[in-house]
C-alpha cells in the first residue's frame, strides 16, 4: 500500500521515478507492463497507485486528476468528470458500483515502485 | 381553428400595463385564437417608465422591455407612432392618426394616464415641461444644458423623481409642494419632515404649504415661479402635480366614465359596452383609479382570464409604495394613516440618524395594518405582507423597526398566503412551489423593493427542506469565495497550505483548490505553474491546454480581437498538419487545434510561440475572447474601429483570472455583429463614443447584457471596464457568471453602476491599480513554460518511458481529419492502434 508496507519481490517491481518527481498531493502516470498506472504522493509522503484508466469517461487519465482528501479519505478527482476515488482501495466515492485496480506501490531508496495489480475489480480493461 | 374563425383584439397604449397584457395574452394562449394589435403612441414600444430616471444615466435601450422591437409571437402586430382618434364601439372600429382603420372583436384601452398642470398664467411657456415620457426626458435635458436654475411644481413621489433629475443636471433645484409636507400621499407629517431634511441636504429647496400663482415669463420663455410671497427663478419648470386618466377615447366613444375620471370597469375590467375594456391608470373600476403599476398589471391580467372565460376578478389593490429617492428610503403601506378604527401608532423618530419609522397596529396590539418608514425600509419586505395575511404581531413589535443594534430585526414566519412581491402578485406559496421546481417566478421583477424577502424566502426553504443554503466552498473551507477572497487579501497569502492552515481543514479537493489557485492568481499575478500551484488546478490550467473526450488536448492560440495575418495563419495551418491535429473555427474567432497528446504540448507551443503566437487562455477561468466586427476600418456602415479596440482589451485582459471564465464583444456601429451583447462586457459604438453593457452570455441559461455607461470615450471606457471586472472578481462565487453576479447583488446593475461609474464604495483607484498591476505583470504561460525545465517535466506521457505514447490514445479520420478512434467506446489496452500522426 504505502512506502511502509513493502513488496517482498522487488525483482518484479516496475522502476517508477524518484520520490521528488512526484508534486505533493499530485500523481504521474507511470508505464508498467504495458500498463497506465497513476502513481500519487499525499501530503505526508505516502504513495499510492490505482489503473489510470477513468472507467466513467474510458480515458486514461486519472494521474492528471486533484488529490485531496474527502473526510480522513486520501482521494483523487478524475479530471475529466470529477468522480472522486479513494486511494488506497481504488473505489470510487460516488459510486459503489465502480472501483478502479490498485497497485502494490513502495519506496526504496528514495525510489519509486510499482508491483503487479492487486485484485481484478472487474472494471476497466 | 381555421383563420376565418380568428378574432382579432386591440390594445390601445403600449406603456407598462399595455406590454403586461400583450405579455399574458401570449403566455396564456389567448393569441392562439387572437391577432393582435398594439397602436401605441410614443416612437417606441414600452419602456420601464418606473425607473424612467435612469434615463440619463442608461439611455433609452436599457428600459426597454422589447429591445428587438417586436413580440416573439407573430400574431402579435406592434404600430407605434400611432394614435387612436376616434371609436365606434356600435360598428367595432377604430380610426387611426394615419388615417386607417381597424376592424376589432374585443377591444382593451391601455391609455393610462397624462401628468395634470395646473392652468397656472404662463404654463405653456417654453421652458415648461412634465415628466412622463422619454420624450420629456430628452427635452429637459436639453433644455437644462443652457441652464442654471430649475424647479418642480409639485413635491409627490413623481415630484421628487423629477427635482431629483434636474438636481443631476447639474440645476439649482426648487420644489414647490401646495401640501404642508412633501409626499403628501404616501407619509404623514413627521415622516414628511425627516423626508425634507434629507432632501434639503443633498441641495434641494423646499417650499411647502404653497401655490404656485404663475409662471413668470422672460423674453418668452420660463424664467421662474410666482409663489405669491416670493418668486423663485426657475430657467426649467416641470410640472408634477399629479395624473389624470386618459379617458377622452372613451368619453368620446361615449362609454361611462367615473366622477373623478377613468374609464368606469366593473370587476373584470369591462366596459359599459362588452366588447370594451379598460386596464391601468385609464380605467376606475368601482369609480376608483389607481395610479400605480402593480394594480394595473393585475388588471391586465384580469382582461386577459376574462376573454379566455375565467371568472377572474380585480377587486381593489394594495397601494404600498417603497422607494428609494435621491439615496433616501421611503415607504408607505397599509393604513398608513391610522384611520382605523381604534388603530394605534407606534413610532420611531430619531432625528440624528435621519430615522422616521411607523406602525400602525389594530386596537387589540395584535394586528400590523400599516405604517410609513422614512430613511430606511428594510424592514418593509417583511411588514407589508404582514399587513395583508394578517398574521399575530410578536409580542415586542418595536422590534420589527428597532435598527438591528438596538436589539431589532425581529424574526417572523410569513403564512404561505403572504404575498411577497405586490407588484406581480407572487405569494410566499408561488415561490416554495418553484423553489420547489426549480423553477421561476416573476417575483421581485418590476420594483425589486422584495428582493430580500424573496431571498429569505427560498433561503428558508431549502434550509427546512435540508437543502444546505449553506454558501461553504466546500467540506474544507466554510466560506463563501468572496470571503476568502478577502481573507487572502487580508492576510497576504501565497500558498493552499497557509490558506487551508489558517482558515480550512483536511487537505482540499478539486472545488477548493482550484478556487484557491484562482483567488491567488488574481491576487499574485504569478505563473499558474509555479511554486507548487500546478496540483492546484483544474487540468485545463494544470496543462494549459483544454482536455478532450479522450485525455488529449486541444490548443488555441491567441488572436486578439479575431485579427490575423495570412502568415499566422499559415503558421497556425502547418503545425495542425505537422502533429496531426484536428482544426475547427471557434465562437471566439479563434483557431482550435484538436487531438494533441500531454507529451506533444510543448513541442506544439514551441512552434507558436517562435512565429509570435501566445497562449489564448481557452482553458483558463479567465478572459477568453474580445470578439470584433470588422469595424470602420472597411465596413460602410462603421462608427468606430472596432477591431483596434478589441485588440486593445484583449491584450489588456489576457491572462485575467476570474470566477467564472470572461467574454468580450466590440461592435463598431448599433447592428451589433459582434454580438457583444451576448458577452460578459460588451461594447457598442455610437457616433460619439462607446456605449458599455455587461452581464450577457450564450450557454444554457442566456443573457443579454445590458447598459451600465453610454456615450464613453477610450479612456472612461476602459477605467469602468477595469473597475467592472475587478469588482466582479472579488466578489462573485466561484463559478458565477458576470449575470448572474449582477443579480445577486442587492441593487442589481443599479449597484454595479453605482461602484464602477459613481464609484460609492471608494474603491476606484484601488481597482484601477490593481489592473495596472495585472497589465504589467503580464507573461505568456506557455513562453514561461518552455523555458522552465521544472515545469517541463510534467509534460510526459509516462515518468518512466516519456517518449511512449499513451496506447489509450487512438484516432480516425472523419471528413479528412483526425477524431478519437470509436467516440465513447471501449478503448483496449495495450493493442497497436496507430498513434499520431507522422512528426
Amino acid at each position: 500500500m504505502s512506502g511502509q508496507a513493502a513488496a517482498a519481490d522487488v525483482a518484479a517491481h516496475t522502476l517508477v521515478c524518484r520520490l521528488e518527481r512526484i508534486p505533493r498531493e499530485a500523481g504521474v502516470c507511470a508505464l508498467v507492463d504495458g500498463r497506465a498506472v497513476a502513481v500519487f504522493r499525499t501530503h505526508d509522503d505516502e504513495v499510492f497507485a490505482l489503473g489510470n484508466y477513468d472507467p466513467f469517461s474510458r480515458a486514461s487519465v486519472l494521474a492528471r486528476g486533484i488529490v485531496g482528501t474527502r473526510g480522513d479519505v486520501p482521494f483523487v478527482a478524475s479530471p475529466m468528470h470529477k468522480q472522486g476515488f479513494d486511494l488506497r482501495t481504488g473505489q470510487c466515492l460516488d459510486d459503489a458500483a465502480v472501483r478502479v485496480p490498485t497497485y502494490d506501490v513502495a519506496v526504496r531508496d528514495g525510489t519509486v515502485l510499482v508491483g503487479p495489480a492487486r485484485e481484478s475489480p472487474g472494471e476497466g480493461p | 381553428m381555421s383563420p376565418h374563425l380568428r378574432r382579432t383584439l386591440v390594445v390601445v397604449g403600449h406603456g407598462m400595463v399595455g406590454h403586461r397584457f400583450v405579455q399574458a395574452a401570449i403566455e396564456r394562449g389567448l393569441t392562439e385564437t387572437h391577432d393582435v394589435v398594439v397602436v401605441g403612441e410614443e416612437p417606441r414600444p414600452a419602456y420601464d417608465r418606473v425607473a424612467l430616471t435612469s434615463f440619463f444615466d442608461v439611455g433609452a435601450e436599457a428600459l426597454s422591455f422589447l429591445p428587438d422591437g417586436e413580440y416573439d409571437d407573430p400574431r402579435v402586430r406592434l404600430l407605434l407612432g400611432t394614435t387612436v382618434e376616434e371609436v365606434d364601439p356600435a360598428a367595432r372600429t377604430l380610426r387611426l392618426s394615419d388615417g386607417g382603420e381597424l376592424a376589432y372583436d374585443e377591444l382593451v384601452l391601455a391609455t393610462g394616464a397624462a401628468p395634470f398642470v395646473p392652468p397656472v398664467p404662463g404654463h405653456d411657456l417654453p421652458g415648461c415641461f412634465v415628466y412622463r415620457t422619454i420624450e420629456d426626458l430628452e427635452a429637459i435635458r436639453e433644455a437644462a444644458a443652457g441652464a442654471r436654475t430649475g424647479a418642480v411644481v409639485g413635491g409627490g413621489l413623481l415630484g421628487l423623481e423629477a427635482a431629483n433629475a434636474l438636481h443631476g443636471l447639474g440645476l439649482e433645484t426648487h420644489v414647490v409642494e401646495m401640501a404642508p409636507r412633501l409626499m403628501p400621499v404616501q407619509v404623514d407629517d413627521a415622516g414628511g419632515a425627516t423626508l425634507a431634511r434629507h432632501v434639503e441636504a443633498l441641495g434641494l429647496r423646499l417650499h411647502t404649504g404653497v401655490a404656485t400663482e404663475a409662471v413668470v415669463e422672460r423674453d418668452g420663455r420660463a424664467a421662474g415661479l410666482d409663489l405669491g410671497e416670493e418668486t423663485v427663478e426657475a430657467d426649467v419648470v416641470v410640472f408634477s402635480a399629479g395624473i389624470r386618466p386618459r379617458d377622452a377615447l372613451a368619453r368620446a366613444a361615449g362609454l361611462d366614465v367615473a366622477e373623478r375620471g377613468g374609464v368606469l370597469v366593473d370587476e373584470q375590467c369591462r366596459t359599459s359596452d362588452p366588447h370594451v375594456w379598460a386596464v391601468g391608470e385609464c380605467a376606475a373600476p368601482g369609480g376608483r383609479m389607481y395610479g400605480l403599476v402593480a394594480p394595473g398589471y393585475a388588471m391586465a391580467e384580469v382582461v386577459v382570464d376574462a376573454l379566455l372565460g375565467g371568472a377572474g376578478a380585480f377587486t381593489g389593490a394594495d397601494m404600498s409604495t417603497k422607494l428609494k429617492l435621491m439615496g433616501v428610503d421611503v415607504a408607505s403601506f397599509g393604513d398608513a394613516f391610522a384611520t382605523t378604527d381604534g388603530a394605534l401608532e407606534l413610532v420611531l423618530a430619531d432625528a440624528v440618524a435621519g430615522l422616521y419609522k411607523k406602525l400602525v397596529v389594530s386596537e387589540d396590539g395584535r394586528r400590523l395594518l400599516g405604517g410609513i418608514l422614512v430613511g430606511d425600509a428594510s424592514a418593509y419586505g417583511v411588514l407589508r405582507p404582514m399587513v395583508s395575511s394578517g398574521i399575530e404581531l410578536p409580542d415586542n413589535p418595536e422590534e420589527l423597526i428597532l435598527p438591528a443594534a438596538r436589539g431589532g430585526g425581529a424574526e417572523v414566519v410569513l403564512p404561505d398566503e403572504a404575498q411577497v412581491c405586490s407588484c406581480n402578485d407572487v405569494s410566499k406559496a408561488d415561490i416554495v412551489a418553484a423553489a420547489a421546481c426549480d423553477g421561476t417566478t416573476r417575483a421581485g421583477a418590476t420594483c425589486g423593493s422584495c428582493k430580500p424577502l424573496v431571498k429569505k424566502v427560498v433561503e428558508d426553504y431549502y434550509a427546512s427542506q435540508g437543502r444546505t443554503v449553506d454558501r461553504s466552498l466546500c467540506e474544507h473551507f466554510a466560506m463563501t469565495r468572496q470571503e476568502l477572497f478577502d481573507a487572502v487579501a487580508v492576510h497576504g497569502h501565497t500558498s493552499f497550505d497557509e490558506v487551508v492552515a489558517a482558515h480550512g481543514t483536511g487537505r482540499g479537493c478539486d472545488v477548493c483548490k482550484p478556487t484557491v489557485a484562482s483567488v491567488l492568481a488574481s491576487q499574485l499575478g504569478r505563473h499558474v505553474l509555479g511554486e507548487g500551484r500546478a496540483v492546484l488546478q483544474d487540468t485545463n490550467d494544470a496543462y494549459l491546454a483544454n482536455i478532450q473526450r479522450d485525455g488529449t488536448y486541444s490548443v488555441v492560440p491567441r488572436v486578439p480581437g479575431g485579427e490575423i495575418t495570412p502568415d499566422g495563419l499559415i503558421v497556425i495551418g502547418e503545425v495542425a498538419r505537422d502533429f496531426g491535429l484536428y482544426t475547427k473555427i471557434t465562437g471566439g474567432q479563434r483557431i482550435d487545434l484538436f487531438g494533441a497528446r500531454l507529451e506533444q504540448l510543448p513541442d506544439i507551443w514551441r512552434r507558436l510561440v517562435d512565429a509570435g503566437f501566445e497562449s489564448g487562455h481557452a482553458y483558463g477561468k479567465s478572459l477568453r475572447t474580445v470578439k470584433s466586427c470588422v469595424g470602420s476600418t472597411w465596413c460602410r456602415y462603421g462608427v468606430q474601429d472596432s477591431v483596434r479596440m478589441a485588440i486593445d482589451l484583449e491584450l489588456r485582459y489576457r491572462g485575467l483570472r476570474s470566477p467564472h471564465k470572461l467574454k468580450g464583444g466590440v461592435s463598431g456601429c448599433a447592428r451589433e455583429c459582434a454580438e457583444a451583447r451576448a458577452k460578459d462586457f460588451g461594447i457598442i459604438a455610437t457616433e460619439k463614443g462607446w456605449n458599455l453593457y455587461v452581464g450577457g452570455n450564450g450557454g444554457a441559461t442566456p443573457a443579454h447584457a445590458r447598459l451600465l455607461a453610454g456615450d464613453l470615450d477610450d479612456e472612461t471606457l476602459v477605467r469602468y471596464l477595469d473597475r467592472f471586472l475587478l469588482y466582479y472578481i472579488r466578489t462573485a462565487d466561484r463559478l458565477q457568471r458576470t449575470a448572474p453576479w449582477i443579480d445577486s447583488l442587492d441593487g442589481g446593475l443599479d449597484r454595479v453602476r453605482e461602484v464602477v461609474v459613481d464609484d460609492a464604495l471608494g474603491l476606484g483607484a484601488e481597482l484601477e491599480a490593481a489592473m495596472a498591476r495585472h497589465v504589467a505583470g503580464y507573461r505568456d504561460e506557455w513562453r514561461d513554460t518552455l523555458e522552465d525545465p521544472e515545469k517541463l517535466a510534467r509534460f510526459v506521457s509516462f515518468v518512466n518511458a516519456p517518449d511512449v505514447p499513451d496506447p489509450h490514445i487512438g484516432f480516425r479520420v472523419e471528413r479528412d481529419q483526425q477524431v478519437p478512434a470509436e467516440p465513447g467506446g471501449p478503448v483496449v489496452l495495450g493493442s497497436a492502434i496507430p498513434v499520431g500522426a507522422p512528426r
